[in-house]
């Protein structure tokens, strides 16, 4: 069975030009890093939030508080990563103001038995997309995450579909590596679970190999 | 090796970082243990369909909107970075 390729290509040789011309005052430069992370800070932004009007404000923010503070960028990491431990960080404070009565916080952990151990063990149809329109299946991967702890799904974003690797998710949200490893296995197995009840396979057969 | 034991490499698995001795246990296992291998088949399916599920795409127009609130502030911002 195969791996998973990361997306993600490394950044363009020309990214730590731009950030030093945007240090020097180059606000052209800076716009240009714009241009190349605002749909990542949304998407990201908008998983975590779950709420447009808040992923909006998150984008204008995080770069703002971004070029305020590229001075003390040390470009230890990527200015990607170190961009996106800013949005993170605002998102979730977004987050806390819309539900003041939960604790949100990256160091949640919430430890069941059952929430990892597979229940639904039957085969997906060949291919999802083709039982659903692009629109149902958005609808249907979004209400999914949706109910996953912020905690578990700003993993799954950054590392599934961000394409950060576990060193710069464990950067980028300040966690460990095994707790990295411990809420992206978790949230990968909860959204199969919650996944397989639209798309396991219907056509009869047992699915066996 | 145990289902239990499986699913405890199953991200590690699926990332390609171990070696090539644990691979080839889990890879035994996935040869004789149906569950397992739906699970590790479908979780990989999950984790591909997000992937390019194109989900909380930013509209042109939204784009446009907030890249000039961006700058607008970043330039009302005094001076250069500080």
């Amino acid at each position: 069975m195969g791996t998973i390729q990361p997306r993600v290509a490394e950044p363009a040789g020309d990214e730590l030009a731009l950030v030093h011309a945007a240090k020097a005052g180059d606000i052209s430069a800076f716009e240009q890093l714009v241009r190349r992370y605002d749909r990542n800070v949304f998407r990201i932004a908008q998983h975590i939030t779950q709420n447009r009007e808040d992923a909006e404000d998150v984008v204008q923010d995080a770069f703002l508080k971004a070029y305020q503070n590229l001075a003390n960028f040390q470009e230890q990491s990527k200015f990607y990563t170190w961009l996106v431990r800013i949005a993170v960080n605002e998102a979730l404070m977004r987050l806390r103001r819309r539900r003041p009565e939960r604790m949100v916080s990256l160091d949640e952990d919430i430890k069941t038995e059952e929430d990892s151990m597979p229940r639904e063990v039957a085969d997906w149809a060949p291919n999802p997309e083709q039982l659903y329109s692009q629109g149902e299946l958005k609808d249907i991967l979004g209400k999914t995450i949706q109910g996953l702890p912020p905690s578990f799904r700003t993993v799954f974003v950054l590392r599934d579909v961000e394409g950060l690797s576990t060193e710069e998710t464990a950067d980028a949200l300040d966690l460990s590596i095994p707790a990295v490893k411990s809420r992206l296995l978790r949230a990968r197995l909860q959204l199969r679970e919650r996944l397989s009840k639209y798309f396991k396979n219907r056509t009869g057969g047992d699915g066996k190999k | 090796m145990t289902c239990s034991d499986f699913l405890k490499e199953l991200t590690d698995y699926l990332d390609d970082s171990m070696d090539a001795q644990t691979r080839a246990e889990l890879e035994d296992h996935l040869q004789w243990c149906h569950n397992c291998y739906v699970v590790c088949n479908t979780t990989k399916m999950t984790i591909e369909i997000y992937r390019d599920s194109h989900l909380y795409e930013l509209p042109d127009d939204l784009r446009g909107r907030l890249r000039t609130a961006i700058m607008s502030k970043c330039k009302g911002h005094d001076g250069s970075c500080t």
